[in-house]
């Protein structure tokens, strides 16, 4: 079973946690100023990338807080689980195609 | 305590069924009478933590602390599940309510929400680990670990409070006859069917 590594709890099962959708979506600041193309970019329109995609996650089964997380779309791998309001540390860009053998930070810690 | 106060009757979903006492590889599954429980929601303000009966709030996430008749385990930064005796539902929930005095706090009784079974017995984390996923080793969830969880389909808070192979297994009242069955058979598994 895939593990998931909660910043609060530390590595647990998938099977805990719910998947919210892309990451780092601001509202705009100035809602008056976008036009209705503007509102259903930022309201619809979501990124697929193939590879690292920053997305949110709840851990709805265990803590029940809300965290973003770096994952590989192709290999289903977790780079990074960071908290909410805060940006990925490992530098690694959303799009990005890792290679089979990098390590992650799940694998990485003990 | 003499007194008892107003409680609604409580009639328990799974009976006073008790399996036999523990036999060889014996695991014993045996839901808990009635209780009085709590959820807690607060924001804890750094630095100072108000004690709830003498248990510190700011314990580590995912811990149980007890002092014999109350037990407090903390699931989630902001989260906590308070049990106690079941006489002394009202007299609980005052005192905590003067303990977090000047704290924004949610304290809510479910004891009626919940339903407890005590699984005991050598092979209590197979027995477990025949629904929970979660690694119950001496390392990863050593005594004093409580935790939501999930059992099957079905959600729990699993709390092991002593060094002893004793799980407490929280359910919704609603779900208690599943995770209660799903138990039962999983003790099937482990034991195998001629222990019965």
């Amino acid at each position: 079973m895939l593990l998931i590594a909660c910043p609060n709890c530390g590595k647990r099962p998938e099977t805990e946690f719910r998947c919210g959708g892309q990451a780092h979506i601001a509202r705009p600041a100035d809602p008056m100023a976008v036009d209705d193309g503007g509102w259903s970019e930022h309201l619809f329109v979501r990124a697929n990338p193939k590879g690292v995609h920053a997305e949110r996650w709840c851990h709805i089964h265990g803590c029940g807080r809300w965290f973003n997380a770096l994952r590989d779309t192709i290999s289903d791998r977790f780079v990074e689980t960071y908290p909410i309001g805060e940006q990925p540390k490992s530098g690694v860009k959303p799009g990005t195609i890792l290679g089979p053998n990098s390590a992650t930070q799940s694998e990485t810690r003990a | 305590m003499l007194e008892t106060r107003y409680r609604a009757a409580r009639a328990l979903p799974l009976g006073a069924q008790t399996r036999s006492a523990p036999t060889g590889s014996g695991v014993s599954v045996r839901p808990a009478g009635a209780e009085a429980r709590f959820s807690l929601r607060a924001r804890l303000a750094k630095g100072a933590a108000p004690k709830l009966a003498g248990l510190a709030l700011d314990a580590p996430i995912n811990t149980v602390g007890t002092d014999g008749e109350v037990w407090l385990a903390r699931l989630g930064p902001d989260e906590w599940l308070i049990g106690g005796p079941e006489a002394d539902a009202d007299l609980l929930q005052g005192r905590f309510h003067d303990a977090l005095a000047g704290v924004p706090h949610s304290l809510v009784d479910v004891s009626h929400r919940n339903v407890g079974i005590d699984v005991s017995g050598r092979q209590a984390a197979a027995v477990l680990n025949a629904g929970c996923p979660l690694d119950l080793s001496e390392t990863a969830f050593p005594p004093g670990s409580a935790t939501r969880t999930l059992l099957g389909k079905s959600e729990i808070v699993l709390i092991r409070a002593s060094a002893a192979p004793l799980y407490r297994v929280e359910c919704w009242r609603s779900f208690s006859t599943y995770v209660h069955g799903l138990l039962n058979e999983a003790v099937f598994g482990v034991e195998g069917p001629a222990a019965h």
